[in-house]
């Protein structure tokens, strides 16, 4: 189980524990976390699941790809070097804890 | 005392509500009704990565069972709603049980419309919508021979697009002349087509079924109406829905291929809203009925603000997807009647753009691998922004600057 730390934009922290294999996305979904909508479900479809990985755990996940760089350019609110789509972020085996932070908005 | 919130129904629509009414502050009562015995799930995989086994059968759950406690929403399932009595504002459950409500939703969505030929109830006919059909249908493809797809829509064409992955023998049989025609362009039609050709799959346009044809009760072939017979010991029905509207019509409010509702989401009866899949709604000049999860969600958000005081029209721009081979489409807006496109991007690349227009308006778009595309196009649409297919087929035109200049 790795502790998934979701820090919504006025400050409120949520900690998951979420096991490996799991998208901090579906985690977030499935615990009901305000901030996180998720509209296509995990399809890399709607970067309405937005998230900025601290720079700390970014090394956890798997490089941007082609389709989420592009939705990253279109998301409601600013995308910054830390933005990922959080369907892509799969919590990978031996991870202790991840920090994220949603943006203010995300449609 | 607090008001008290009915919403009949756990889909998407149904669930939404529930949730948005949360968000919107609705401190009163709120109950799901849904007569399926177990906990609201996810449809769009079941046909794409559930059926393609890339997600489990666990991940397709909405929220974890404690969240609906945790937002005090009472999820009542197994419990089939018989009727609705205006009267006194209740409904009775077949049980007998009356729960009185002070707002109702209908959130009773549609099942998949049956084939109208004969043969339809031999084994080996499968249909798609709910888990346990999923369940049903991919267990049924593990020993599949040949496959026969009767629909060329979007769910026909995903099961044929995971058959083919499987290495199933897999035919489409399509009556009008040519793929998901009631939602895309000719561009789009024909991309596909060549996509899933090139999978291997056979594809029989303007090919109406007559019959299917069977054996000891099992399922041997699908008969053509022109009496070619396509082989096959498995066959899906994917030929559109039928909205539920049986509760609303025994219940004396307008319906007529859906529940009619006006732009907040109201039936002839204020105190009952309708939303997703089941609900007919006034759209620019049309009234439509969409089958989507961003309609459900969306209607769901409308109707939770139309509770807690604050309506507005319903005006979201409609937007569908669907993944087969690999191709993601995205669409935003609504097609029928266009009468001019343009293909912006690279067919041959598999990432294009075709923008559509009615009369001059920019009315949709249909994206290919091209997502940041389809994003601007949303924008656009929303924001009845005028752009000329001209100004589209001219070179260097991007959909990202036109979103840009309009943001700025």
């Amino acid at each position: 189980m790795a502790e998934v730390t979701l820090i919504s934009h006025s400050g409120t922290r949520t900690t998951l524990e979420v096991p490996p294999g799991t998208s901090v996305m579906r985690a977030a979904i499935a615990n009901g976390v305000r901030g996180i909508y998720a509209e296509c479900g995990g399809d890399t479809m709607c970067a309405t699941c937005h998230v900025y990985v601290d720079p700390e755990f970014a090394g956890l996940f798997p490089p941007v790809n082609e389709d989420e760089d592009e939705m990253l350019e279109a998301t409601a609110c600013d995308r910054l070097p830390s933005s990922r789509l959080s369907c892509r972020l799969t919590i990978p085996d031996g991870c202790g804890a991840v920090v994220v932070r949603l943006p203010e908005s995300q449609r | 005392m607090s008001e008290r919130v009915v919403i009949v129904g756990a889909g998407h629509a149904g669930i939404s509500t529930a949730f948005e009414l949360r968000e919107a502050g609705f401190a009163g009562p709120v109950v799901v009704l849904d007569q399926a015995g177990h906990e609201p799930y996810e449809r769009p995989p079941l046909s794409k990565a559930w059926l393609a086994g890339a997600v489990s059968t666990g991940e397709l759950a909405f929220r974890g069972p404690e969240v609906y406690a945790r937002r005090r929403i009472e999820l009542r399932t197994g419990v089939r709603v018989s009727a609705i009595d205006r009267g006194p504002r209740e409904v009775v459950t077949a049980d007998g049980a009356r729960l009185p409500y002070d707002h109702l939703v209908l959130a009773t969505g549609a099942r998949p419309r049956a084939l109208p030929v004969p043969g339809a109830g031999l084994a080996g006919v499968h249909r798609l919508h709910t888990l346990a059909d999923a369940l049903a249908l991919r267990a049924a493809l593990d020993g599949a021979r040949a496959l026969a797809i009767v629909g060329g829509g979007f769910i026909g064409l995903e099961v044929a697009a995971a058959a083919r992955k499987r290495g199933v023998p897999t035919t489409v049989v399509e009556a009008a002349p040519r793929l998901m025609r009631r939602v895309v362009s000719e561009p789009v039609s024909a991309f596909y087509h060549r996509l899933h050709e090139e999978a291997g799959c056979v594809i029989r346009t303007e090919a109406a079924v007559g019959a299917l044809t069977g054996e000891d009760g099992h399922v041997t072939g699908v008969r053509l109406a022109d009496g070619a017979t396509v082989p096959a010991d498995m066959v899906v029905a994917g030929i559109g829905v039928v909205p539920e509207t049986g509760l609303a019509g025994a219940a004396g409010l307008a319906t007529g291929d859906g529940v009619l509702v006006d732009e907040a989401l109201r039936t002839s009866d204020p105190a009952v809203f309708a939303v997703g899949d089941c609900a007919r709604f006034p759209l620019g000049e049309a009234m439509v009925r969409l089958e989507s999860v961003q309609n459900a969600a969306d209607q769901g958000r409308a109707v939770a603000a139309a509770i807690t005081g604050d309506a507005r029209p319903y005006r979201d721009v409609p937007w569908f997807w669907t993944d087969q081979h690999g191709c993601k489409l995205q669409i935003a807006g609504i097609a029928t009647g266009a009468d001019e496109w343009a293909v912006v991007g690279d067919v041959q690349e598999r990432r294009f753009t075709v923008l559509c227009w009615r009369r001059g308006a920019l009315v949709a778009g249909e994206s290919v691998n091209r997502p940041a595309d389809h994003l601007a196009l949303r924008r656009l649409i929303a924001a009845k922004a005028s752009i000329s297919p001209a100004a589209a087929r001219a070179g260097g035109f991007t959909l990202k600057d036109h979103a840009r200049s309009l943001a700025g």
